[in-house]
């Protein structure tokens, strides 16, 4: 594909860079970018992809403008309030660059859309609110083979990190689940309309992810890859980490389209996993199965120590960080009473395990 | 030994001061001093990095180490 003479002229302040010449320019306006959520972070990841020339922009959002909204939205005016936020920012950009392609999903992504969308385009931005979304792109994307770049961004904190990069060897990067392998109960994190934002940190972090979605592209400099930064807007900090890539990970994320479509991503209609209560004859035959774990969750050095049966120790104090160590089929759980047992079996229950609460705990039986 | 902690997020708002722990060499020790001291942190799940690297399971902790506790955020 030939650079006609507006693209030289509209992008030669790019193209004269060395590292980005020409070529980079075609790969960027022969590339397919969806952008999933047109918000804080979404409207200048689009702005600067729009005016950088990526071909094809895809922009999946189904809410509407609020006055709110308009001190970091900075795609949208006064006028557009009430309107579709996908609508209003495909208007936006096709304004400044009428040469590319800009598509608007105003629908919520799910699970029913979510391989769909994805499929179509090469690589795809979270710019979403929720953490139920972000779970369910991450898990899109690693079954879709799909680079990821993520953004998020608390009061005057902000984090990005480019996930699922295949290297060389077609090995995966680290995904978001390597970083934060469960999702966050609801209310555990508040949200921006609940702990608010200044909103030029979305536009710093927005941006950073429009320049790590760039450099993807057109294989410009090193990426976020196995990284995670962080940028403090009050302090000017920055702070970065690395991310592995875990084998343990694979067994969160759904193996194929029938699990990612059977798997519950959103709150509101969680089904429980369930757990059992079993009696101590019970529980003590349950362990002769094969790929059975037993777990004592009481804290280190609590008494009676247990030593009728075997037994590893993971106290609920950490169980919360640990618990990608535990593939086991079975499960089983006690502590001294049954009752932080019942908190560790729920969090342990998932659609791929069984879990067995020792009911009444320890005490109940006189086990040592 | 004694370590200092950096946080961020909700968990930098659980205290004012650095974070400062003695006597910690593994990161199951350190979450237990943790929440020993910080209980909402049992309601909370975050990311731990040693020495710019994020664990999974126990780590050591060296006496020059590097402790960051993340929590996830969701704003976009």
């Amino acid at each position: 594909m030939q650079l006609n003479s507006d693209d030289k002229e509209r992008y030669s302040r790019q193209i004269i860079l060395k590292q980005f010449s020409e070529a980079a320019q075609q790969k960027l306006l022969q590339s397919k970018v969806l952008v999933v959520g047109a918000g804080g972070l979404g409207c200048p990841v689009l702005q600067y992809l729009a005016a950088a020339g990526v071909g094809n922009i895809g922009i999946v959002d189904d809410d509407k403008v609020s006055l709110s909204n308009l001190h970091r939205q900075v795609l949208y005016t006064t006028n557009s309030v009430g309107l579709s936020k996908a609508v209003m920012a495909v208007d936006a950009l096709l304004a400044l660059n009428p040469t590319i392609t800009v598509k608007a999903f105003p629908v919520r992504i799910d699970k029913s859309n979510a391989l769909e969308l994805i499929k179509e385009y090469d690589i795809i931005i979270d710019g979403t609110d929720n953490f139920a979304t972000r779970y369910l792109i991450n898990d899109a994307c690693v079954l879709l083979q799909k680079p990821l770049i993520y953004g998020s961004i608390y009061q005057f904190e902000g984090q990005v990190a480019v996930f699922n990069v295949k290297n060389d060897n077609g090995v995966a990067s680290a995904n978001y689940r390597d970083l934060f392998p469960h999702q966050p109960e609801p209310d555990e994190v508040p949200n921006c309309s609940e702990a608010g934002v200044l909103g030029v940190l979305p536009g710093i972090i927005g941006a950073m992810m429009a320049n790590e979605c760039i450099k993807w592209i057109t294989g410009i400099g090193s990426l976020l890859v196995n990284k995670l930064f962080i940028y403090n807007t009050l302090s000017n900090q920055t702070y970065e980490m690395e991310v592995v890539a875990k084998e343990e990970t694979n067994k969160l994320i759904p193996a194929n389209e029938e699990e990612f479509k059977a798997t519950q991503y959103s709150f509101s209609c969680e089904v429980e996993h369930t757990f059992e209560d079993v009696g101590i004859k019970d529980f003590l035959s349950l362990m002769q199965e094969e790929d059975t774990v037993v777990i004592d969750v009481r804290e280190i050095g609590e008494k009676p120590i247990v030593t009728s049966f075997e037994h590893i120790n993971i106290p609920m104090s950490v169980l919360k960080n640990q618990e990608q160590c535990i593939s086991q089929k079975n499960i089983l759980v006690f502590c001294h009473a049954g009752i932080r047992s019942v908190d560790a079996a729920k969090y342990l229950s998932n659609s791929k395990n069984k879990v067995y609460n020792l009911k009444g705990g320890i005490i109940r039986y006189n086990i040592d | 030994m004694q370590i200092t902690i950096i946080t961020f997020g909700q968990i930098a708002e659980l205290s004012s001061d650095k974070i400062i722990l003695e006597n910690v060499h593994d990161t199951d020790t350190l979450q237990q001093r943790l929440v020993e001291e910080y209980p909402a942190l049992l309601n909370i799940k975050y990311a731990v990095a040693v020495d710019k690297k994020v664990i999974s399971g126990n780590t050591a902790i060296g006496e020059t180490s590097a402790i960051a506790l993340l929590p996830p955020f969701s704003g976009g």
